[in-house]
Formats: C-alpha cells, sequence, structure tokens
C-alpha cells in the first residue's frame, strides 16, 4: 500500500455552459518522504490537484487516499503553505504559528513546550529574528517564510506547496529553495510542490510530475530525478545530469505540451505515459 | 471652534507637537489645519448674520449668531439657577428639621426630594442616554445576525427581503406602533425606567440596526477566500473562525456601519421626541415652537447647533474605538 495515493482523480467544475472537466484520471502514488514537483503550464490544473489533496475541492471521480483513510476534508495532517502566505494580517509571526500550534498540539502539548515548539518551527526558517512582527512589518520573503513554518509547526503527513516561491524575486526564491532543502534534509517530509520553475523542479524533487495542459488535464510524463542529496546549486550548474533532467522536463513543457498544441495529440501521449507513470 | 479644529486631527501622535522636531513643514501644517476651519467658520458666520438681518418671522427677526450666542448664555444662566433654587430648598429643609430635632429629639422627621425643572442640560443628557442605549441595543442585534448572515449565504437569502423591506421604513411610522405595544406589554407598578424612554429607545434601535448589519454581512462575506482556506486546512471550529478570522478582516465594515447606525440614531431620536412629546432635545425644540417667544427661535437654533456638534462628538467617538479596536493602527480612518 502506498502512503498517499491520488487515484482516477477527475474534477467538474460547473461553469454558465455547462460542465467543465478540468482533471480528467490523475494517478500518482507517493511514497513517505518523497519529495514531488508538479509542474506544467499555467491553467493545467496543478493547483486542481494539490487543492484535492488537500482537501480543498473535491474530486468529481476517483479520490485520495493517505495512509489508508479516505481524504474528504482539509486538515492540519495535510499543511499547505500557499502561493501568496496567506498569513492573518492581524497577527505576528509568532501568533501566525501559534494559532496552527494550538489548533494541533492542544491536547498533547503543555503550553511551554508549545512556547518552544513555535519558536522551534520559526528558528527552522530562520525567522528568530522577526517573529514579533506582523506581515505588513517584514518582506515577502520572510512572509514566506512564515507561512512554511505555520505549515511545518503542525507536523503535517504531507507538506502542500501552492507555487511557494512563484511570488518572490529571484534571489529571495534561491535563499528560500535552499532554505526547503536544509529543512527537508533535517525532517524528511513527504512534500508536494506546486511549481512552473524548471530550475527549482530539478533542483529540489525526488520525482517531477509533468502535467498536461487542459482542459482535462492529467499526467503527461513523470521523471525520477536521482542526483546525490544534499543538493548544491553551483556545483549542479556544470553536472551534466542536472542538464540532462532539466532539458528532458523543457522538452516536455515546450516541445511535446506548447499550449497550441491539438487536444487529441496530447491524449494519445497522456495514454502512453500513464502506463509508464504506474511503473514509477 | 479650537476644539472641533482639534477633532479634525484627533489621530496626530502628540510627539509630532512637542518642541524640539517642529520644522517648518510641520508648522506650515499645523497652522493650516487650524486656520482654513477658522476662515470657513467665519464665512459661515457672516453670511448668517447677513441673512438673519433680512428675514422677519412672526416672532421677529430671524436669529443670527450674536442673538443665538445671548441665548445660549441664557440657557447656562436657567439652569445655574435652576439647581439653586433646589439647592436652597434642600438647604432651607434643612434648618427646618434642624430647629424640630432641636425642640424634640423624638420629632418625626420628613426629608423632601426636590425636583428640579428639566432644563436645556438635562434634555441634552436624557436625549444622550437615550441614543446611546438605542445603539447599543441595535448593534448588540445587528452585529451578531450581520455575522450570520454573512457567513451563510443561504440564511442571508432568507433574512435579506425582510431586511430590505424594514430598512427603509420612517421612524415616524414606527412611533405609533412602538408606543402602544410598550404601553401594552410593559406594566409594572414601579417602573425601572419610563415608558417615554422605552419608546425612543425602541424607536431609535428600529431604525438603526439596518446599516450596521447590512455592513457587517457585508464585510462579513467579504473575508478573503486564502484567509478562509487557511481556517479551513487548520480546522478551526466556528467560534474561533469568527474571532481570529473574520472579525478582524471585517472590523472596517462593521465601523462604516456601526457610523452610519449612530448617525441615523440620532437624527431619529430628535424627529421621535419631538413627535411623541417624549423629553430630550426634541421635546426642547417643540416647546420653544409651541412657547413662540421672541426669543425661541434663538433658542431653537441653540438646540440645532448643539444636535449637530453632538453628532459630530458622536461620530468622533466611533472612529476612535475604531482605532482602538482595529489591528491596522497606521489605516487611514475618515
Amino acid at each position: 500500500m502506498h502512503f498517499l495515493q491520488i487515484s482516477q482523480v477527475s474534477i467538474e467544475f460547473p461553469t454558465p455552459k455547462g460542465q467543465f472537466k478540468a482533471l480528467d484520471g490523475v494517478s500518482l502514488n507517493i511514497r513517505q518522504g518523497d519529495f514531488i514537483s508538479l509542474i506544467g503550464h499555467s491553467g493545467c490544473g496543478k493547483s486542481t490537484v494539490l487543492n484535492i489533496v488537500a482537501g480543498l475541492y473535491q474530486a468529481t471521480e476517483g479520490g485520495v487516499i493517505l495512509e489508508g483513510k479516505e481524504v474528504n476534508e482539509p486538515g492540519p495532517e495535510r499543511a499547505v503553505v500557499f502561493q501568496n502566505h496567506s498569513l492573518l494580517p492581524w497577527l505576528t509571526a509568532y501568533q501566525n504559528v501559534e494559532l496552527a500550534v494550538k489548533q494541533v498540539f492542544n491536547r498533547t502539548k503543555s503550553k511551554a513546550e508549545m512556547k518552544e515548539w513555535i519558536e522551534h518551527n520559526l528558528e527552522l526558517v530562520h525567522m528568530s529574528h522577526a517573529m514579533h512582527k506582523r506581515p505588513d512589518e517584514i518582506s515577502g520573503g520572510m512572509k514566506q517564510r512564515v507561512g512554511i513554518a505555520r505549515a511545518l509547526a503542525m507536523q503535517p503527513k504531507v507538506l502542500l506547496m501552492d507555487e511557494p516561491f512563484g511570488a518572490l524575486d529571484a534571489l529571495t526564491r534561491a535563499h528560500l529553495q535552499d532554505s526547503v532543502m536544509e529543512i527537508q534534509n533535517k525532517l524528511g517530509n513527504t512534500v508536494i510542490m506546486i511549481t512552473h520553475d524548471v530550475d527549482e523542479a530539478v533542483l529540489l524533487s525526488d520525482r517531477i510530475v509533468m502535467m498536461t495542459n487542459g482542459p482535462a488535464a492529467t499526467i503527461g510524463e513523470i521523471l525520477d530525478v536521482e542526483l546525490d542529496r544534499p543538493r548544491d546549486r553551483l556545483a549542479l550548474a556544470d553536472n551534466p545530469e542536472y542538464n540532462r533532467y532539466r532539458s528532458e522536463v523543457l522538452r516536455f513543457l515546450y516541445e511535446k505540451q506548447r499550449k497550441v498544441e491539438p487536444f487529441e495529440n496530447a491524449k494519445k501521449k497522456n495514454q502512453t505515459n500513464n502506463k509508464s507513470s504506474k511503473v514509477a | 471652534m479650537s476644539i472641533a479644529a482639534f477633532l479634525k486631527q484627533p489621530f496626530k501622535p502628540l510627539s509630532s507637537f512637542s518642541g524640539e522636531d517642529i520644522n517648518r513643514d510641520k508648522i506650515v501644517e499645523i497652522t493650516k489645519s487650524v486656520s482654513l476651519p477658522m476662515i470657513g467658520l467665519a464665512v459661515f458666520l457672516l453670511i448668517w448674520q447677513l441673512a438673519s438681518n433680512s428675514i422677519v418671522t412672526s416672532l421677529g427677526d430671524f436669529p443670527g449668531p450674536s442673538q443665538v450666542a445671548m441665548q445660549f448664555n441664557n440657557l447656562i444662566e436657567e439652569h445655574k439657577e435652576e439647581r439653586a433654587n433646589v439647592q436652597k430648598k434642600y438647604e432651607r429643609q434643612k434648618v427646618r428639621n434642624d430647629k424640630k430635632l432641636a425642640k424634640n429629639p423624638d420629632a418625626e422627621i420628613i426629608w423632601r426630594k426636590y425636583k428640579s425643572r428639566t432644563t436645556f442640560f438635562d434634555q441634552i443628557l436624557t436625549s444622550l442616554i437615550t441614543v446611546l442605549c438605542g445603539f447599543a441595543v441595535a448593534s448588540f442585534i445587528a452585529i451578531p445576525v450581520g455575522i450570520v448572515i454573512g457567513l451563510s449565504s443561504s440564511t442571508y437569502s432568507a433574512i435579506n427581503p425582510i431586511i430590505q423591506t424594514l430598512k427603509p421604513v420612517s421612524p415616524l411610522a414606527w412611533l405609533p406602533i412602538v408606543t402602544m405595544v410598550v404601553s401594552a406589554v410593559y406594566v409594572s407598578d414601579d417602573p425601572a425606567v419610563s415608558k417615554s424612554f422605552l419608546v425612543s429607545m425602541i424607536t431609535v434601535s428600529l431604525c438603526c440596526l439596518w446599516p450596521t448589519m447590512i455592513n457587517t454581512a457585508v464585510g462579513v462575506a467579504g473575508v478573503s477566500k486564502d484567509l478562509t482556506n487557511v481556517s479551513q486546512v487548520l480546522r478551526l471550529d466556528w467560534l474561533t473562525h469568527v474571532r481570529k478570522i473574520v472579525l478582524p478582516s471585517a472590523i472596517p465594515m462593521i465601523f462604516t456601519g456601526l457610523r452610519l447606525s449612530i448617525g441615523i440614531a440620532w437624527m431619529v431620536l430628535i424627529a421621535a421626541e419631538m413627535l411623541a412629546q417624549n423629553p430630550g432635545l426634541g421635546k426642547f425644540v417643540w416647546d420653544e415652537f409651541q412657547n413662540g417667544s421672541s426669543n425661541s427661535l434663538g433658542r431653537i437654533m441653540v438646540a440645532i447647533l448643539i444636535i449637530g456638534l453632538i453628532g459630530f462628538f458622536l461620530d468622533r467617538i466611533m472612529l476612535l474605538i475604531q482605532r482602538w479596536v482595529s489591528w491596522d493602527k497606521s489605516a487611514v480612518i475618515r
């Protein structure tokens, strides 16, 4: 049995013109401790997959099974790092994390333990120096760090990250990617991350899941990234393996899944690719 | 006027007025903020004086600023006189009783209570208490209902037609119903509050419920989807969700509603007092009108100005409260 199983998930949204099928037969098995990236053109339904795993959307067909239990509502064991940080603007960094910690550990941890745990998680994302500042007093990168700390503090079984660095400048993004790798090395979380940045996907992931274009998007190809950890972005820049992975993803995105491609071709490819994905 | 000028800038940190860091810009800014309202006031007074000179009513000249100021002084004098009279009565009573006791230590002593006639300032106090009670009752109902209908679109659909129908009803239409209902329901030998107070208060409440309710509902429904997602992922229970997420983000809209409501409450109260002859500023205006002395118009003008100033103060107080409860102290609140 797999740790996290996304099985034949389809979803339809009602629109004035009738039902719109956003996802069609998405299947993916994830091992514990895996770092998975979902990559694809915008509008292909990456976020929809994540939201279904989070429980914020309900699949029309198929479903998600986490440790043998079906997912049908949101919960802290599937913590989400939102694209725009989604911190409560009226709470400080500490209080934002506290809200999550209180919710999850209210019965199991004492007050002192909770305080320590909150501080520990803020330390983990290097935010100890500004933990009593409100979101409007810190930079975008720092807000996202707090968002990550809040998610980690829930001790989730799966960490879901929805384009966590999408709104950040390149330097800040690199910093945060390093932080995420460092934390991942320490904690070994199971992570699903959505991205449209090829370098980010190759650098961070164990597997890259490439999605076809919508409507009725599904998984196109899955690429196993077998680079040694810890990974160093400078060393990898000249690594031929790294560049091979990179070009493979690029080829998928810009050759096989050009946004103008006729729908029929994509479908054929999906069917062949789905077979290979089951092996993975 | 300096008070009003100050109230226009109530949120400037005091430090900006303190000695060392006053530079030229600040002096210019302060002079502007004081002088511009003063100029406006001066022009207004001038036009008023000119207009009053050319209007003659059956009760004499239309009162200009100077007559109104005089009448205001008269009202203060009357108030002082009335209070002094009562004080004298008590003193006489004490002397009388002391004498009695001196003659016969066992004599039965009666301490009477003397009531002063209601003066202008008593009427102001009555109106203020009534409006605040009515407003408090209305807010106490409107905010929770607003939260509930803001969170659930089905309750909103169920209640909205009722709100929209009751909202435009004039206070004067409510008044007869409220009077009759209060007379029928509120029967007590030893009433804690007078019937007239209840009638005015309930009428005020009925009219100022709606802006708060609607604005709260809109504010609550407008909570960002991202934040409700956070709440869902955290599995916050309903109460925590409302306390930690809904209320803080709806505060500006709630206060917009509260400020509209307190403005309406104040207007409604004066009208209700006039119509129902319930004690308060409205009754004062009506009595003066019926009285029809040559001073009446001036005294009515005093009441009008006081009504306006109190309305202005009430709004400023709401702003101060908003600033106090709002998390975002830097937000510009007008």
